[in-house]
């Protein structure tokens, strides 16, 4: 038979199998997208709301008999007054038809239990306040805020959701008057830890983090560099120099969280480092990220035309003149880039940290590398394990400045390497 | 004198040494008439500052190392009984550090733990000054030396660069101390929990239970430590990774590389590329507030029974954290094969289907499965999002709808929280670490032998 | 014809183009007949463009039955281009764009029916550089049939690589390890095989890429000895940079230059009597 004939006979099929296997394709990248849409949708969607707060306007009655009854202004006086009891009293006449004390406890839990620091740090700030009627914008609680931002289903019977139909009057009562809205949420980003998701914020986190990629980068960068350096140029061909490199790049594989458990075994129970701290931390993510430097730096000293180095070494320079004169600030924005993506990678690492204890709840924003901290990522670990809805949406909410910091940083790190690229 | 301003006077001697070498050396060039220095003053200066400081930067960093050790045995030492102030040693010189770290702990803590930490005080006080001493005496000793020594004819450029060198040298091999460290550490807990557990119980025992070891009063309070429940449900949610990540992953690169358009191309890439860069704790939570309920949801609507940490929901997130690592590889394995075979093969009249079939995928088959094996690697050492979607309770089963646990949940599970360093409970995180860090090593060994192996092939 | 004189100059690859000597504006319309009695292609006003780029200027050229032209000319001239233009082997280059007619029995190439695999069955192609697959020999010469279904079983699949084989004059080299890898013959041996690959599927017409650009001169004498033998049965068009080879294997020669098809005739009067000033200077070495 005629073979065009024959294979004009399969071309059909053929073709379908073609477009079979490229629509399989086109599947597997659509659903690839699909994914990255769906996880950053329900991230968003979850957590925009929660930079902005529910607050309530009380006229709040800055009662001298309570804050300071002496009248000295005495500072540990004033520190120490009970500030809620404020609260109590302005709720209460803003709404004088309650009566009873089931109802009453109702009404006084509608404001956040923080918004007694709040009148305690304006006072200490400003004594004269003492004796005067303010009109106060206090955080709302929680529950209050969940109702605000339409997560409590006001059709559900009384007794399946967590606001029964009182409360709810209470709040719609004050939203015709005006004096409960949403605004921008500063605490969460200027308060530490909370049990209270309305008090909580990522301020604490953020100082941990950043914390601990100081130490990290400190570690890494220069140690990472330097044996780049050695391994590229000056390290002779022997077996010795084979188990480095198969180290390295076997570590580079190795589960973080096996780079936790050395942590822990190395830094706090043998050199007795203090637990739950940036500076161990930042070891441990210093170790990890080290090979990923040391790869890119290779990466990048290599990819410096030899021709430069050897128009140094013409002129009479030695290999280490050269290096450190003519190669090294080259091959420096392709290491910085490594370096850059290095650290993205060790600010989004959670599990080394549970290890060595930065798990811990820790409410101040640490102050130095040896004061126990957490770290963002931990923070998102910690707030997605509490059941209330407002630490969800919060935990979202901190998922979007950590993804945030983290597209600032590859951002970096690609405008790094296309103006090397650029270059040559 | 605290220490970390004895290091910074230590630092501004050196450089002074730095400056009066460099200074030196070019004045004794000009009185003997030396026609110029064989290497720059730099080079004199650098050597200077190295060998009058770096002897003292040496004792300060090795007596730092060690202080805290020494002068514990000394407090200890001092102690009258310390047997009877806590159950273990190590329970003991926890209690004092913290003590001596945190005031709080120190109003909280006992008479003789008190007595204990002010002495610690008092001795780190001494030890302090005389470590400010002996620095300050040896650099002085070895300022003496380079006065006596560095003279313009010694070779300093060549001395400076082999001290960097070996430093270089000391810094690549940083590699090889933290491999030996991990292997250490994980090795020496482990073999301490291999003294209570055998180890024939943890590799082929059905039953994993640790919780039951902490109550030591209870009669058969030794717990339960066979590991293959977590082995299995490892096995299990890294299966389902990888069902999800390896064909959305090759068939994506193999469009992206083969069919896309150029512009679909550039704009597709690095959007994948971002699912790569997501923390993994982002996907944990993905997984368990949206994933698992969904699927949860969706079983319940078709009948099935699908528990909230389902171990599809873990498999399937994990994957979906996968697919670009599949894909990058894929795509790096594929390109690498020499277009000769492509044209070769369409020049024959094959498709780019057939092509690819037939011709690329068959040729660049080591490549991918190494990746393979890094991907399956990645999923058997993946921590948070099991730790925040998979189940906590040992479950030897084979059902992707039900709860299991993996190594990495339990190891997290043992070790957060308040930990006693002698408990089988504790230490069995560190025999499943070392397991992991042993079966990962096995993968990532093969999969970088069979993936340089197969670059080398077109190279 | 001096051949001494132009192997003395070796020929710089991937240059500019050289400045042609004499005359500025050079007359660059095709002298000689591009025409053949008995076509089994037709290439008509084609012009290709690389992106803005254009490679090949309006030419015509008819690829005739059972005989071999040769496609010579400098570095950059666009044979290259023109030969993978005759089975769409440009498709596959991004931005590549073909403009004129090319025929092969009457229809266009690149008209819309035409579907490049029946074409490239049609139209086989031998490359540059030896390209075998990394399978066995017996599954590289058994590729083509297998793909496009030419065999009903094994008996006839054996057979097809065998004469494909023989035909190649391969088979007495190879007929003892047709399992093992076709990359470990050697590079002649490589290049045969791929030739019994392109063969195997019966194609109408071979294109060869400087098929020998890669062997050893032994090597290169088996190949043109084959290209001899292969012209009783296909239409085979060559490039080629050695005008030895062309002179020796071809019965028409095509000399390009920049993008236009210079002078076309037969290979005797190409080399004894060149019409074109640019050709007689190729020819004798004075560029190229």
């Amino acid at each position: 038979m005629n073979p065009t004939k024959q294979i004009v006979s399969g071309l059909a099929r053929r073709q379908r199998a073609e477009k079979r296997f490229r629509l399989y394709g086109l599947i597997a990248v659509v659903l690839g997208m699909a994914f990255l849409l769906l996880l950053f949708g329900s991230i968003v969607t979850n957590g925009y709301k929660a930079f902005t707060q529910t607050y309530i306007e009380l006229p709040i009655y800055f009662d001298p008999a309570v804050i300071d009854p002496s009248g000295e202004r005495n500072h540990q006086t004033l520190f120490s007054a009970d500030y809620w009891k404020l609260v109590k009293t302005a709720v209460y006449q803003k709404f004088p038809q309650v009566n009873g004390r089931k109802e009453r406890r109702e009404l006084t839990r509608m404001i956040s239990e923080g918004s007694a620091y709040e009148l305690r740090d304006q006072v200490l700030e400003n004594p004269r306040l003492i004796g005067t009627t303010q009109h106060v914008w206090l955080a709302a609680d929680d529950d209050i805020d969940m109702l605000m931002k339409g997560y409590i289903d006001r059709n559900l019977p009384e007794d399946e959701r967590r606001l029964n139909d009182r409360i709810i009057g209470y709040v719609d009562s004050m939203r015709e008057a005006d004096a409960i809205e949403r605004r921008f949420n500063t605490t969460f980003f200027a308060a530490g830890d909370s049990r209270e998701p309305e008090q909580a914020g990522i301020l604490g986190a953020l100082m941990g983090s950043f914390l601990t990629l100081i130490v990290t980068l400190l570690l890494s960068f220069p140690i990472g560099v330097a044996a780049a350096v050695y391994l590229e140029e000056f390290a002779p061909r022997n077996h010795f120099i084979d188990l480095i490199e198969i180290n390295i790049n076997n570590l580079a594989a190795v589960p973080s969280i096996i780079f936790g458990l050395l942590g822990l075994a190395i830094f706090i129970n043998w050199f007795g480092m203090p637990r739950s701290t940036p500076v161990v931390g930042g070891l441990v993510l210093g170790l990890m990220t080290l090979p990923t430097i040391i790869i890119a730096s290779r990466v990048s000293i290599q990819s410096v035309p030899p021709s430069i180095k050897e128009a140094a070494l013409g002129v009479g320079a030695s290999r280490m003149q050269a290096m450190f004169h003519h190669v090294l600030p080259i091959a420096t924005p392709g290491m910085l880039t490594g370096t850059i993506i290095g650290m993205a990678r060790a600010l989004g690492e959670t599990a080394p940290l549970l290890m060595i204890g930065m798990v811990a709840f820790i409410v101040d924003p640490p102050g130095g590398f040896t004061e126990p901290a957490t770290a963002l990522p931990v923070q998102i670990f910690l707030w997605s394990d509490s059941p209330e809805r407002g630490f969800t949406e919060r935990t979202s909410a901190a998922i979007l400045v950590l993804l945030a910091f983290l597209i600032a940083m590859n951002a970096a790190a690609v405008y790094l390497r296309e103006k090397v690229t650029k270059r040559f | 004198m605290s220490p970390l301003v004895l290091i910074f006077l230590l630092l501004a001697l050196s450089s002074a040494a730095y400056f009066f070498s460099q200074r030196r050396m070019l004045r004794q060039t000009r009185n003997a008439n030396v026609a110029r220095l064989n290497s720059l003053p730099e080079h004199f200066g650098t050597l200077g500052a190295i060998w009058a400081g770096a002897p003292a930067l040496l004792v300060y960093f090795v007596w730092l190392i060690f202080e805290g050790d020494i002068l514990m045995a000394q407090v200890l030492a001092m102690l009258p009984d310390p047997e009877s102030m806590a159950a273990t040693r190590e329970l003991l010189i926890g209690d004092i550090r913290n003590a001596i770290n945190n005031p709080m702990s120190y109003q909280m803590a006992s008479e003789e733990v008190r007595m204990a930490a002010d002495r610690y005080h008092e001795l780190s006080q001494t030890a302090t000054l005389a470590l400010t001493a002996t620095c300050l005496s040896v650099f002085a000793i070895c300022s003496a030396l380079v006065l006596k020594f560095l003279t313009p004819r010694v070779r300093a450029r060549v001395r400076v660069e082999k001290i960097i060198r070996g430093f270089l040298l000391l810094c690549s091999t940083l590699a090889i101390f933290t491999t030996v460290g991990i292997v250490l550490s994980v090795l020496f807990e482990a073999s301490r929990f291999f003294q209570a557990v055998s180890v024939t119980e943890f590799l082929f025992g059905l039953e994993w239970s640790p919780q039951m070891a902490i109550r030591e009063d209870q009669v058969g309070s030794s717990g339960a430590f066979g590991a293959v429940p977590l082995f299995a449900g490892t096995l299990l949610i890294s299966f389902i990774a990888m069902l999800v990540a390896a064909p959305i992953g090759l068939m994506s690169a193999i469009y992206l590389s083969e069919y896309a358009p150029a512009k679909v191309r550039t704009a597709v890439k690095p959007m994948l590329e971002i699912l790569a860069g997501v923390p993994t704790v982002v996907y944990g939570f993905f997984a368990a507030i949206t994933v698992g309920p969904a699927l949860r949801g969706f079983g319940q609507s078709v009948g099935l029974d699908v528990a909230s940490e389902s171990a599809l929901a873990a498999g399937f997130v994990m994957g979906v954290m996968i697919i670009p690592f599949v894909s990058s590889i894929s795509d790096d394995v594929i390109t690498a094969v020499p277009q000769a075979m492509r044209d070769g093969s369409l020049g024959m009249g094959a498709t780019n289907s057939e092509t690819m079939r037939r011709v690329i995928l068959p040729a660049a088959l080591p490549g991918i499965i190494g990746g393979l094996l890094l991907a399956i690697s990645r999923a058997i050492g993946e921590t948070m999002i099991v730790v925040m979607a998979a189940g906590l309770s040992a479950n030897l089963t084979a059902n992707p709808l039900e709860a299991v646990t993996t190594v990495t949940v339990q190891i997290v599970t043992l070790l957060v929280g308040d930990q006693e360093f002698d408990s089988p409970k504790t230490l069995a995180a560190f025999a499943l670490g070392l397991a992991l860090f042993f079966i990962t090593l096995v993968l990532n060994f093969i999969a970088l032998y069979v993936v340089r192996k197969y670059r080398e092939q077109y190279e | 014809m001096n051949t001494t004189e132009t192997l003395a100059i070796p020929i710089p690859e991937q240059l500019d183009p050289p400045a042609v000597t004499g005359k500025v504006d050079l007359d660059l319309t095709t002298v000689g007949d591009f025409t053949v009695p008995d076509p089994r292609m037709k290439i008509r006003d084609v012009n290709v463009f690389y992106g803005q780029k254009q490679a090949i200027y309006d030419v015509n050229l008819d690829i005739g039955s059972n005989a071999v032209v040769a496609m010579i000319g400098p570095s950059g001239c666009g044979k290259t281009t023109l030969l993978r233009c005759l089975n769409r082997m440009n498709d596959t280059i991004d931005g590549c764009r073909v403009e004129g007619q090319v025929e092969m029995d009457g229809k266009n190439v690149y008209g819309r029916k035409m579907d490049p695999v029946l074409l490239r069955a049609r139209v086989g192609m031998v490359f540059q550089k030896p390209n075998p697959f990394p399978k066995s020999i017996f599954d590289n010469v058994a590729y083509g049939p297998r793909i496009h279904g030419l065999v009903r079983d094994r008996t006839d699949l054996e057979e097809v690589v065998h004469t494909s084989l023989e035909r190649a004059g391969l088979l007495d080299e190879v007929k003892d390890r047709l399992d093992q890898p076709g990359t470990g013959l050697s590079g002649g041996q490589q290049q045969r095989l791929c030739i019994a690959r392109a063969i195997a599927v019966s194609p109408e017409v071979i294109l060869m890429d400087e098929p020998c650009s890669a062997l050893d001169p032994i090597a290169t004498a088996r190949i043109e000895e084959l290209i001899g033998e292969l012209r009783k049965n296909f239409s085979i068009a060559i490039v080629t940079h050695s005008m030895q080879q062309a002179a020796r294997v071809s019965q028409r020669t095509a000399y390009f230059h920049l993008g236009y098809l210079v002078e076309v005739g037969s290979t005797k009067d190409i080399f004894t009597t060149p019409k074109h000033q640019l050709t007689e200077e190729y020819i004798t070495g004075r560029f190229g």
